[in-house]
């Protein structure tokens, strides 16, 4: 048999191999982008019902026994610049020109809260290599194991809000994040954020819920007074009466990377408060598509493994030689 | 059965001293690396390194593992071309790059623990009930090791036959064939995968990289990568050691590895074309100029060697094996760092750039692999035999 064609056999099978590893992305069946759970928990933030107070971000601490952290020379109180490590819950404020109107793009200031999405399809669960990081099938919290964790930190690079965070000052890191105080549900309580909010601009319930309250309150007419439900959607009764803002005509989270379950509403244009755009297909769905059309039920690694056998089979000519046998030839 | 019967010389030791100014110089870096090490164990990353969340990972991961183990594709390159594309004539070169192969693997598997924050529980990404095969990273951390596992067989005669275990040698040979064929299923599979690493943190990346075809991008390139290195290392061993150039080999290498660049510089625009990414090169932005030097060091090697002459020559081989080694490094660390923005955070975003002990570590990984290399080519039966031994 001539050498030609045994290097022809390699790169037929080679060839193939390669052709099938390139074209399949493109071809076999994707995984779709996941949707909320029936039964989803969230949270609903109105930016123009936010007045600032930060009793969210004490709240939070407390609850989830973090510390104070100081971005201020007299470290009086806790001043976090953005979520990390010890903040999972941050009020941000938007400022143009004179900040004359709340919730104004021009001359204007508004509030943005920072904390975890829940997303209908994380990306920071499908980067999880060891399932530290879950979403819970019922509700939908994306929830974090420290003890299964291996601190390889690609949920803190995979989440597009910058969400996961890890604690770099410590030689027993964890990953921090908004958990919806899933620790308080047992003793009656719900999200600590929500609880304490005195305006209702954060609110806790079922994201199908929220999602019918936050286009309520897009189609009513801005500068008129409406009622707004305070602490849990369907707890008891602590609404009260308001203006209504005049709000961008979106509900951000309604569809960005299937769905988050956590809700937003907001007068400035969510792209200037810190929310990026996101398209309706997780980034999950993608790299799971690649995923599993490379590496389902092995089948294709198998076949090329199979091919590069039989190839190495009939070429491979094991070494002869020995240290001790100056033959020299193979 | 005329198999890859050609007559070559049979790998011997180099021999000579093992101490010298090239080892000592590595086992200085190798004890600041340790030294680093012991800090960052005992206080956590960020009392070493200047990772942060907006770059969650830096050159520990980005260099010593994504390009590390692209580095240490020669050993997959020139065995897929001896043993698949039967071309016995490469033979004499498959010792030498699976060394450097068995290096560059085996330490990125080890550098990946210095980088994980919750490293005692590393052994959950192999575990049933921790592992989530929908990560990408857990398909990269599984192929790594079991590649790592495959090269040490791999390579084993080489320790066989300085020990004299004729009888394990023999075994070995009868699987040599599977052994094999894994050793370039697997990198074929978590090399293409390390780009796939990068699609699940959407558009945080630059769409010059970010794209469903980066996996083909990465195992394309690392492939190229791996004829580079062996040029690259061809070159430096041959003058380290005053030996003679495999110029004979090396050419025709140059010339495969020009082929599969082309291929890849065509998949490469065409996917930039169709999906309209290639306006964002034209923008006065740091990441158009990345990609710009990226896609120069990759279309370098047909300036340098393009013409059969230049191929004959070894100062321009060695050029072209060091500018391949550079786009292939532009296009991880575009991928990876120059290209990834997270877009959210405090005002005026995040910044990284590796702190000094952070840069040591690394330096101190590359100089494991280098003493390495000198010490096991000294006393192991790597290198082709040659007339003239041991100059030093």
């Amino acid at each position: 048999m001539s050498n030609r064609r045994n290097f022809l056999k390699g790169v037929v099978a080679a060839g193939g191999a390669a052709v099938a590893a390139s074209a399949v992305p493109m071809a076999a069946e994707a995984r779709e982008t996941k949707q909320r759970p029936p039964e989803a928990l969230g949270l609903l933030y109105d930016a123009t019902l936010c007045v600032g107070c930060k009793a969210c971000v004490a709240a939070c601490k407390q609850v989830n026994e973090n510390p104070a952290e100081f971005s201020t020379l007299d470290q009086l109180w806790d001043t976090p610049l953005d979520t990390s490590g010890k903040t999972f819950n941050l009020i941000k404020m938007y400022r143009s020109g004179t900040m004359e109107t709340k919730d104004a793009e021009e001359n204007g200031y508004a509030f943005m809260k920072t904390s975890c999405m829940h997303c209908a399809d994380p990306s920071c669960v499908s980067a999880c290599p060891v399932s530290a990081m879950v979403k819970n099938p019922e509700n939908g919290i994306v929830e974090y194991n420290a003890d299964a964790c291996i601190g390889c930190r690609y949920c803190v690079a995979a989440c597009p809000f910058g969400i996961p965070k890890y604690q770099y000052d410590s030689p027993t890191g964890k990953i921090a994040k908004c958990e919806l105080c899933r620790h308080r549900t047992k003793d009656g309580h719900y999200s600590a954020c929500a609880e304490v909010c005195p305006t209702g601009a954060t609110l806790y319930g079922k994201t199908s819920d929220l999602l019918a309250e936050a286009k309520r309150r897009l189609a009513l007419k801005p500068g008129t007074f409406a009622t707004f439900p305070r602490g849990k959607l369907g707890g008891p009764d602590q609404s009260y009466e308001n203006v209504v803002g005049n709000y961008q005509q979106r509900v951000y989270g309604e569809s960005e990377y299937g769905g988050t379950q956590v809700l937003k509403l907001s007068g400035v244009p969510f792209e200037k408060v810190g929310m990026p755009n996101l398209p309706p297909e997780a980034a999950a769905a993608h790299s799971e598509s690649i995923q599993h059309m490379l590496y389902g039920g092995l089948a294709m690694p198998l076949a090329v493994l199979g091919a590069m056998t039989f190839v190495a089979r009939r070429n491979v000519k094991p070494d002869e030689h020995d240290g001790d046998e100056p033959k020299g030839e193979n | 059965m005329a198999g890859n019967h050609h007559p070559h010389e049979a790998p011997a030791p180099v021999g000579g001293n093992l101490f010298n100014g090239a080892t000592l110089v590595c086992g200085v870096l190798i004890a600041i690396m340790i030294a680093i090490l012991a800090v960052r164990f005992v206080f956590g990353l960020g009392a070493v390194t200047n990772l942060n969340d907006g770059y969650p990972w830096g050159i520990w991961i980005v260099v010593d593992v994504v390009i590390g183990s692209a580095f240490a594709c020669g050993g997959f390159s020139v065995a897929m071309l001896v043993y698949i594309f039967n071309k016995g004539e490469y033979h004499p070169l498959v010792r030498p790059a699976l060394l450097a192969s068995l290096f560059g693997y085996t330490l990125a598997g080890i550098g990946v623990i210095f980088d994980l924050g919750r490293w005692w529980n590393f052994w959950h990404i192999f575990t049933p009930g921790y592992a989530n095969p929908n990560s990408v990273m857990f398909e990269v951390a599984v192929c790594i090791s079991a590649y790592i596992v495959v090269m040490w067989l791999e390579f084993s005669p080489a320790f066989f036959e300085k020990w004299g275990m004729k009888d394990a040698k023999r075994k070995l040979n009868k699987v040599l064939f599977f052994l094999v064929a894994l050793g370039t299923v697997l990198p074929m599979m978590h090399q293409s995968s390390l780009g796939t690493m990068i699609v699940v943190m959407g558009v945080q990346v630059n769409p010059l990289w970010q794209t469903k075809l980066i996996p083909l991008h990465f195992l394309l390139t690392a492939i190229i990568l791996g004829y580079g290195v062996v040029l690259f290392e061809s070159c430096v061993a041959a003058s380290a050691y005053r030996r003679r150039i495999e110029m004979h080999l090396l050419e025709p290498l140059a010339k495969i590895m020009l082929g599969i660049l082309a291929v890849f510089i065509v998949v490469r625009f065409g996917d930039l074309l169709v999906r309209g990414a290639l306006p964002l090169a034209f923008q006065p932005k740091v990441a158009a100029l990345a990609f710009w030097i990226e896609t120069l060091a990759f279309l370098a090697p047909f300036a340098i060697i393009g013409s059969p002459s230049a191929r004959r020559n070894p100062a321009k081989l060695f050029l072209a094996g060091v500018a391949i080694m550079f786009a292939g490094v532009m296009l991880r660390f575009n991928a990876f760092l120059i290209g990834y923005d997270t877009g959210t955070g405090v005002d005026p975003g995040w910044n990284y750039f590796p702190s000094v002990p952070e840069l040591m570590v690394t330096v101190g990984m590359f100089a494991i692999e280098v003493l390495g290399y000198i010490i096991i080519t000294r006393r192991f039966p790597v290198l082709p035999r040659e007339a003239v031994q041991a100059a030093h």
